[in-house]
């Protein structure tokens, strides 16, 4: 590791959506919001405070709250859903795959709690296939931000952008990092830390745990190459492709489903552009529990020393 | 040059909608017969729209939604006669390259559609929320919306008819095309629906009934319905039709829901409509 990341501090991500959509309320006067009974999870009281002619609260009723965003486009507005990934996903699908994405309407779709670290509420909650739904459809554009600096920033980014698109974020306070006057660049990859050995491509609560890794890597000889990647659709295949033309293998984390996540887009790369050893740090084919978010990550070996066991593999391979 | 009546529209519409299933042995006739009187009156007498400067905000203008987008041949035929596009583009209707997609959608660009519909039951939603962005805008203008009996079988129109009265939406009129029949059989045979009428009252809704072959009927009610927004609540109009409507062997039976005639059924289905406008 040549660089070192100091943590500002301790912020849940979806503080920074909530922090983002403020700023919004005031630069940007066609936005609007929506939630579906989750407005203090979901962050969103001061901007319905600020905003209340631009707020609607939908109830529990995901599958119009997606319809009522799709028509308020219609007529310019920007709207912004607020509600858990999992009912920001799955549970309306076919409403966001018909009303949004087909229709190519300015809906953002913010989803928050996504993943394991959602923590006691169990799997019922904890969605790990969101990213592959969003993914999959045209026209989406997936949005994964790292911690909360980068999530306010994406949050402000995505109003100027025309076109659906999903942002991610979760429930636990993480080490905030990231630079807070950074500009987020939709569809760009950042390296964090050159190295020579090893790329390791990392997405949302993934890519702290992949610093700590990066730590401990250098400590064993192994001088990784770290990647955000905060936007998973469109995928920066050129500052990936270069990565590994220097270290010749790869690691993907995130917390998400093994099966279409960023791993298995990194994976098509790969093949298409550059074959090369890769490793994937995900959730491989189950449901989660209840339990606390780093006790999860534990034991569904998605946490830091998934990620050190995961290069010291995928070097053997080259 | 004579303007034509709202009939002779009417006729005209329903021979493209023949003649389009036809051609391309696919589609949805019985529908969009029973709802061809409808469409002639609210696009015809009803509706302020600008065909030749469409956009898809609509501001200044009315908006439709078809939330029934299965019966995209009466409203494509609508479309072109209103001049939204060429009644010759009738002819791609569901072929390769076409703007006429099987269920409308803006995808291709087509003027005068501005959601994709076709899975059922998510159009309500997006007309109150093109309501919202309206009020939002200060345009008082009205959003028409229709919507399958059947349809209303989907939970998502339920949880838009709720939020829609609880939220004061009073800028929308909704219509149901009551013709007890879906691609199973009767309605009442596939999953009954009890009193139409009392559950959108229920829901909080204006209601009004009318007769959606009649024209005076259609004009008078819509009307009515218009007189009614602006106070609070939204209005629906339950309008009973005929599945299959204008065409003798076609009424009366589910079975002309999502099937296409035959070249010698559409012969005499065409016989019995005059040709008024000039085919495409």
């Amino acid at each position: 590791m040549n660089k070192t990341f100091e943590i500002q501090d301790y912020k849940d991500t979806r503080s920074g959506f909530g922090a983002g959509l403020q700023e919004l309320g005031k630069s940007h006067p066609n936005v609007v919001a929506l939630c579906a009974d989750l407005t203090g999870s979901l962050k969103m009281n001061a901007f319905q405070d600020e905003n209340p002619d631009r707020f609607f609260q939908v109830g529990i009723a995901e599958a119009n709250m997606m319809g009522l965003a799709a028509g308020l486009t219609i007529g310019g507005k920007i709207p912004f859903t607020g509600t858990f990934a999992n009912f920001s996903t799955g549970r309306v699908y076919d409403q966001i795959r018909q009303s949004i994405a087909y229709s190519n309407k300015n809906v953002k779709i913010c989803a928050s709690h996504a993943g394991l670290t959602l923590g006691e509420d169990g799997a019922t909650h904890q969605i790990l296939e969101d990213i592959g739904l969003m993914k999959m459809l045209p026209n989406m554009t997936v949005i994964s931000p790292c911690d909360y600096n980068e999530t306010k920033a994406a949050t402000i980014a995505i109003a100027d952008y025309e076109g659906p698109v999903y942002l991610r974020f979760g429930r636990p306070k993480v080490p905030n990092f990231t630079d807070p006057n950074k500009k987020f660049e939709i569809g760009k990859a950042e390296i964090l830390n050159e190295g020579k050995d090893v790329t390791i491509i990392a997405t949302g609560h993934m890519v702290w745990k992949a610093i700590e890794a990066g730590k401990e890597l250098l400590e064993k000889g192994i001088n990784p190459e770290i990647i955000n990647v905060h936007t998973i659709k469109p995928f920066d295949e050129k500052t990936v492709i270069e990565s590994v033309n220097k270290t010749k293998c790869v690691v993907t984390a995130e917390e998400h489903m093994m099966n279409g996540g960023l791993g298995d887009t990194v994976a098509q790369t790969l093949a298409k552009n550059h074959p090369s050893p890769l490793e994937m740090v995900a959730v491989n084919d189950t449901f989660g529990e209840s339990g606390k978010g780093e006790e999860l990550l534990a034991k569904y070996h998605i946490d830091t020393a998934d990620i050190v066991a995961a290069v010291q593999r995928v070097i053997q391979r080259k | 040059m004579e303007v034509a009546t709202t009939t002779e529209i009417s006729s005209q519409i329903r021979r493209d909608i023949i003649r389009m299933v036809t051609d391309v042995q696919s589609g949805h006739p019985g529908g969009s017969l029973g709802c061809t009187d409808f469409f002639t009156v609210l696009f015809f007498e009803i509706m302020n729209i600008d065909p030749t400067n469409f956009t898809i905000d609509g501001i200044g203008e009315d908006l439709f939604f078809l939330s029934n987008g299965h019966i995209s041949p009466v409203y494509y035929s609508t479309l072109a006669h209103k001049g939204y596009f060429d009644k010759s583009e009738l002819a791609t209707f569901r072929k390769i390259n076409s703007r006429l997609q099987g269920h409308p959608s803006p995808a291709k660009g087509l003027p005068g559609i501005r959601v994709a519909t076709g899975s059922l039951g998510q159009g309500l939603s997006v007309a109150i929320g093109a309501a919202l962005a309206k009020k939002l805008n200060g345009d008082e203008n009205i959003v028409y919306s229709l919507h399958g009996d059947g349809e209303l079988q989907e939970g998502q129109v339920w949880e838009a008819a709720m939020y829609a009265a609880g939220n004061k939406v009073d800028n929308i009129i909704a219509t149901v095309d009551y013709n007890h029949k879906q691609i199973d059989g009767d309605i009442d045979d596939v999953l009954p629906m009890g009193d139409l009428a009392q559950k959108w009252e229920a829901f909080g809704w204006q209601v009004l009934e009318m007769d959606g072959h009649d024209h005076a009927a259609i004009k008078n009610t819509l009307q009515k319905a218009k007189s009614m927004c602006g106070n609070g609540k939204p209005v629906v109009i339950i309008m009973t039709t005929i599945m299959g409507k204008g065409v003798d062997f076609m009424m009366h039976t589910h079975k002309w829901h999502g099937s296409a005639p035959s070249e010698e059924q559409a012969e005499q289905a065409l016989s019995q409509l005059e040709e008024t406008l000039g085919d495409y």
